[in-house]
């Protein structure tokens, strides 16, 4: 790799020898693709996915120690994922116990670590950081160190941002020197799609399936997508965008997507039309037939497949402030319909702080309290990484959630059934 | 006996038993149980795969594709070195993944006394090839033998 003259001496110590070792990892990370040159950050923010204060990640906070102490901080602030814990989301004595004095004990010290590294501010934890109320919206076309497999796939495809898909720890070694090795999503030839996905249901695909779908098929390739414009319009408006973060979250999670293009809709694919494809390019054509068969393979992993749920998640990855609005309104519509009051499973939504401090203002939030359903800042995955939490029977319908947890997977009509009238 | 040249990700020499997966390793859901409540042994726990469900990975010669999922992949994998719950190798027949080199080389760099060595670009015929408890021996040039 060839290095400038100020890259290459932090390399040989000038700058001390935890920033040579910053360096050493990124120039070994970018030879490992090929690159031949680093590039320069140009995001005002950084994103780290690294939000949760595991005492197992003992390993991580003395690493985090030894850049504090040798002044090998973020040049650029952050936004974190979310937090772990939140009294206000319902667990019992025992789970309360594990989260606070054993598994999370160390979330007071984390932050303080992360505060010393450049953090935005202390609300600033959020996977949905390039929401409008939180302040990390990447323009198009920059250069990016970002983890957060959401994150880093909204940036590339909606907002037009340059990002690999960064590990933790990785994307702060990033903003600690300033640059980036240019490989894979950083290059033009990168970020060319490898498969046409034709969409060819006879509805609209609910966002998170039709994402499961792909990133279960293309892995971590990029996909050049026909036919959901018909759908989602060819404009970004918040709908879209809404549309897309789940969808995105999905292919991502399901997958190892970090960047796909919708004919007629995001930046590039507005910009450069079917000659981001390349040739011999793979073809996946999505009907209902092929949704139905990707839902109906998820593994059930309750013991009890007939077990009532006893808690329903949705936001993962957070919701919008428009989210929590239309859910306001469909739950009210819901629980009419079934003649309900309030929820019948225990539900949470969750979304960015900076987001429910703004519906907090809304009439919607009064509404919605008097539903019965939780808002939460917490990470719907943190809360359910753990032997008790994951016996439950928890419904959602974030296919990430399912994914990493023994949540189930339901649509948001079906999830919307369940929470006002109940069922299983 | 075959023999697979590779490409060397991180350095280093080691004979192990084979463990396989030819699914992606989601690493995040494959080891979080192993390194939160203990289990040294940091069998997958990752219940989507079921190739590798259940399976102990440490100490293991570890034969994959490529990782998947969250990208907090890369720092569980740095973290299981460092709790020396790491694989003994591992070996991917695809180019490796951003997650797993960011594991592997941040253990490399930053961690003293640990070896976890990473061939990729093996090819599809050696996960075709290589089973479960299968020896793997792999030199310094990054060839791997299995018998």
């Amino acid at each position: 790799m060839r290095l400038t003259q100020e890259q290459q001496a932090i390399l040989d110590g000038a700058k001390g020898e935890t920033m040579a070792k910053v360096m050493k990892t990124l120039v070994m990370y970018g030879e490992t693709f090929g690159a031949e040159e680093m590039v320069a950050l140009t995001g005002e923010h950084n994103h780290l996915v690294t939000s949760f204060g595991l005492k197992a990640l003992g390993p991580v906070y003395d690493l985090m120690d030894q850049l504090i102490e040798a002044g090998a901080v973020s040049g650029q602030t952050f936004s974190m994922d979310p937090r772990p814990i939140d009294p206000k989301v319902p667990a019992n004595f025992l789970q309360k116990f594990i989260f606070k004095k054993f598994m999370y004990s160390r979330q007071d010290f984390y932050e303080g670590q992360l505060e010393k590294l450049g953090l935005m501010d202390k609300d600033a934890f959020t996977c949905a950081c390039y929401l409008d109320q939180v302040g990390n919206k990447p323009k198009k076309g920059d250069i990016l160190s970002w983890a957060e497999s959401s994150a880093v796939v909204y940036a590339n495809s909606v907002l037009g941002a340059r990002c690999n898909r960064n590990s933790g720890i990785m994307d702060l070694m990033g903003s600690i020197v300033g640059f980036v090795p240019k490989f894979g999503l950083l290059t033009d030839e990168g970020r060319k799609a490898t498969w046409v996905v034709k969409i060819e249901t006879t509805k609209k695909p609910e966002a998170q399936l039709l994402g499961s779908a792909i990133g279960m098929k293309v892995m971590e390739d990029v996909p050049y997508i026909v036919g959901l414009d018909k759908w989602l319009g060819t404009e970004l408006d918040e709908a879209a965008c809404t549309y897309l973060k789940d969808f995105g979250a999905a292919t991502a999670s399901n997958g190892a997507v970090g960047l796909y293009h919708i004919a007629n809709l995001t930046p590039e694919a507005k910009e450069l039309g079917d000659s981001l494809v390349v040739e011999g390019a793979k073809e996946y054509i999505i009907d209902d037939a092929e949704l139905k068969r990707v839902m109906d393979n998820y593994p059930m992993i309750w013991k009890d497949a007939n077990a009532t749920p006893k808690l329903c998640f949705m936001g993962c990855p957070h919701m919008s402030l428009q989210q929590l609005k239309d859910w306001t309104d469909r739950v009210e519509e819901g629980l009419k319909a079934a003649g309900n009051k309030r929820v019948v499973i225990p539900t949470v939504f969750t979304a960015p702080p900076a987001v429910l401090k703004e519906f907090e203002k809304t009439e919607y939030a009064a509404r919605l309290k008097a539903t019965g359903v939780i808002t939460s800042y917490i990470c719907p995955l943190m809360y359910m990484n753990n032997p008790l939490c994951a016996k439950m029977p928890v419904i959602t319908s974030s296919n990430k959630l399912r994914t990493y947890t023994t949540a189930r997977y339901y649509t948001d009509d079906e999830i919307l059934v369940q929470i006002t009238k109940g069922g299983k | 006996m075959k023999q697979f040249q590779g490409r060397i990700v991180t350095p280093g020499t080691a004979k192990a038993k084979a463990v396989v997966t030819h699914e992606g390793f989601n690493t995040l859901a494959s080891l979080q149980k192993a390194l939160q409540f203990g289990d040294k042994t940091a069998s997958c726990n990752d219940q989507n795969n079921q190739e590798l469900y259940g399976k102990p990975t440490a100490g293991y010669a570890l034969c994959l594709p490529q990782t998947i999922g969250s990208t907090t992949g890369g720092l569980v994998l740095y973290c299981a070195c460092a709790m020396h719950r790491q694989p003994a190798c591992m070996l991917f027949s695809n180019h490796i993944d951003s997650l797993a080199a960011a594991g592997a080389i941040l253990a490399d760099v930053w961690l003293d006394d640990i070896s976890m060595p990473v061939v990729d670009c093996l090819g599809d015929e050696f996960l075709d090839y290589v089973r479960d408890d299968m020896m793997i021996t792999i030199d310094e040039n990054g060839l791997v033998t299995v018998e």
